[in-house]
């Protein structure tokens, strides 16, 4: 086994945080977490198809990252996307019902488990070829600033937050679009999950220097490591660098040191990664720590947490309910959503 | 009516359309301080700054896709390539997010963009400097292709594309723009969808898009004389194709000619045909001929590369072979 690289410290006491902020960050984790069970469920049972990606393990990033953006921020995910566009606000039944292939999903059954979109909460997608988004969300980062410097719009300070995982940090468009950020110091932070595997490629074996959060240097951006089984800590950094963006001084690079707990999609057997690995990240289950956390803090108590999880169970249920119930596409409508026109 | 260099025809679209709207903005390499390689945006920089005339890194298929998360988000990107071959580096955001994102999106985003720039075999610019990429794009759903071909039809149509909604591939000639043709002072649009008929004809019908178009007018003139009467259509839309302008020509001429710039096999032609086997099969006089480029890299030669497309001659003698024909 390699080496595992030395989770950087968080200095958790200069993070205050409010019980409600506390709850709402814990929420969203644990709706992230049961969300991905339940489609594990479903595709076991042969409701849903297609490659599915869970996100296990890596609530802390999302919920840490788009929790500190505004909703009119902008968010761009992978095919790994479900989570992400829970945090950013997708209704978890439409989520589910794009997954059951149905019109109420909100790529109306079009787009699938790797194609989630919202216009609605600012999710630009859903993409499923390997880091073809994060030209994408440069995009909507380059936007902010043109409505901003060349149309005079001062209102015009929204944040994009571009997540993609450590294999992807491995192909052109990301450094493409990191000389792009810095050169015209657009507003996105690029996220890097790094969650050791690309599928079954080992990220050491994979790039000339596995600290990916280095690779911002050369561009003259700022490049930081966190610890991203850690809520808190992932919070606080991006923060920081959404504050830095919104304020005009450009982008940042965020490597989240993380973990999937389950296979890389739910067709791939996951006889790679080892026993020990898994346990040894197991053990550090962001939802776990943060149940911790809050409780050391005396931020909530058990029954406030069950509370949420009760809340959150409920949720699923009936998300799972409003897509087995929804009707699917017409046929009529094959040709809908071509042009723009239709 | 002024005269007007096909080149300018298109700046001069382009500066209006910038100036109607302030969300249009061109991007590409060496667009803005260098003026385009082409000059087509020559001035633009100095008029309207270096967000809306961004010369961007050599990064072909990040700053397309910058474009579409632009466009998603708001905006009207004209992207020039600098050669359309560069953007066969863009082939990913071009097909799959330029053309597919709004279907897969179910509707939530639109995606107004035009990507535009010179393409077509030049004067011995060798293999990769001389491609048609309008034969490898037209299978990608969601795009519209288009092709201009003189300076009139050149600035309305740009003009029309940078107001379209949709993603719009927008083909340019290196070879023609330095046509000239008095303008007229008022604005005007041409639309994307319609054909052009560029003579009316009763013999045959020749369809055609790009240069073709010149040297399917260079080969009427020594059929005239032959006392034959060609139709000849300028495609303009190489996708979706104007089959209300396309299928009354044929139900008139029953002979059809299809000349080209791409190549052969999977061109434009070869899909006009099976479109016309399907819907004008039992019109045809005769099978529909195609005069294309040979399926080669277009070679450095100048007399091979001329062997390498379609000359007026070949189009003249196909014609009257197909003329010839008795039913
Ligand atoms: C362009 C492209 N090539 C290959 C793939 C197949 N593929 C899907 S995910 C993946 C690994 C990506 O790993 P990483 O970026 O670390 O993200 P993770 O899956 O670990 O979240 C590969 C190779 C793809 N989707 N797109
Ligand atoms: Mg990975």
């Amino acid at each position: 086994m390699v080496q595992e690289r030395t989770l950087p410290q968080f200095q958790a006491p200069a993070a205050q945080i409010s019980p409600e902020e506390g709850l709402r960050l814990y929420e969203d984790m644990v709706l992230g977490r049961y969300f991905e069970d339940k489609c594990a469920e479903m595709y076991y049972r042969g409701k849903m198809f297609g490659f599915v990606h869970l996100y296990n393990g890596q609530e802390a990033v999302s919920s840490g990252v788009i929790k500190s953006l505004r909703s009119d921020d902008y968010v761009c995910s992978t095919y790994r996307d479900h989570v992400h566009a829970l945090s950013a606000g997708v209704p978890a039944e439409n989520v589910m019902a794009e997954l059951f292939g149905k019109e109420t999903g909100c790529s109306k059954g079009r787009g699938g488990s790797m194609h989630l979109f919202s216009s609605q909460h600012n999710l630009l997608g859903g993409f499923a070829f390997i880091g073809e988004g994060i030209p994408v969300a440069l995009g909507a980062a380059f936007q902010s600033r043109y409505r901003k410097d060349a149309l005079g719009d001062s209102s015009a300070d929204q944040v994009t937050a571009c997540f993609f995982g450590d294999g992807t940090s491995n192909n052109g468009q990301f450094f493409e679009c990191l000389n792009m950020a810095a050169l015209w110091k657009l507003p996105i932070l690029f996220v890097v999950e790094n969650n050791k595997w690309a599928i079954g490629m080992a990220h050491e074996r994979a790039t000339s220097q596995p600290e990916i959060y280095k690779k911002a240097a050369v561009f003259g951006m700022p490049g930081i490591e966190v610890d991203g089984m850690d809520v808190m800590a992932v919070r606080a950094v991006a923060q920081e660098a959404v504050a830095r963006a919104r304020a005009g001084e450009g982008p940042t690079l965020i490597e989240c040191l993380t973990y999937r707990f389950r296979g890389h999609s739910l067709a791939d057997p996951d006889e790679l990664r080892s026993k020990a690995e898994k346990e040894a990240w197991l053990a550090r289950d962001p939802i776990k720590r943060f149940e911790a956390y809050l409780l050391e803090h005396n931020l909530t108590d058990e029954g406030g947490l069950k509370d949420v999880r009760d809340r959150i169970q409920t949720r699923i249920d009936d998300a799972l309910t409003f897509a087995e119930e929804s009707p699917e596409p017409s046929p009529d409508d094959l040709y809908k959503y071509i042009f723009a026109d239709d | 009516m002024a005269e007007t260099l096909l080149f300018n025809a298109l700046r001069e679209a382009i500066d209006e359309e910038m100036g109607r709207d302030d969300t249009v903005f061109v991007l590409g390499e060496d667009v803005g301080v260098y003026g385009g390689s082409y000059k087509v945006t020559k001035d633009l920089y100095e008029k309207y700054g270096e967000l809306r005339v961004l010369d961007t890194p050599i990064a072909e298929n990040s700053f397309t896709g910058m474009a579409v998360g632009a466009a998603m988000t708001g905006l009207r990107p004209i992207i020039e390539g600098m050669n359309m071959g560069f953007l066969l580096l863009a082939f990913n955001q071009i097909a799959n997010n330029a053309g597919m994102l709004r279907y897969t999106s179910g509707g939530n985003y639109k995606i107004p963009m035009v990507i535009r720039g010179p393409g077509g075999v030049g004067r011995q610019l060798g293999a990769e400097h001389s491609q048609r990429l309008e034969a490898y794009f037209q299978a990608v759903p969601g795009l519209k292709i288009v092709a201009c071909s003189t300076p009139y039809n050149a600035k309305g149509l740009l003009k029309a594309a940078i107001r379209d909604d949709n993603p719009v591939l927008f083909f340019e000639h290196v070879l023609l723009y330095n046509l000239k043709e008095d303008l007229p002072n008022h604005e005007y649009i041409v639309p994307l969808d319609k054909a052009e008929i560029v003579r009316p004809g009763k013999d045959v019908t020749i369809l055609t898009y790009s240069r073709m178009r010149h040297h399917v007018t260079q080969a009427v003139k020594g059929l005239e004389k032959k006392g034959i009467d060609p139709e000849v259509i300028d495609l303009i839309s190489l996708k979706p194709l104007d089959f209300d302008t396309i299928g009354p020509s044929i139900k008139k001429t029953h002979r059809v000619i299809i000349v080209e710039e791409c190549m052969k096999t999977g061109g434009i032609g070869a899909e006009i045909i099976a479109s016309i086997n399907d819907r004008y099969f039992d019109e045809l006089d005769a099978p529909v001929v195609r005069l294309s480029s040979q399926d080669i890299p277009t070679p450095y030669n100048g007399k091979l590369e001329t062997l390498t497309i379609v000359q007026p001659k070949q189009i003249e003698a196909a014609v009257e072979a197909m003329v010839a024909l008795k039913v």
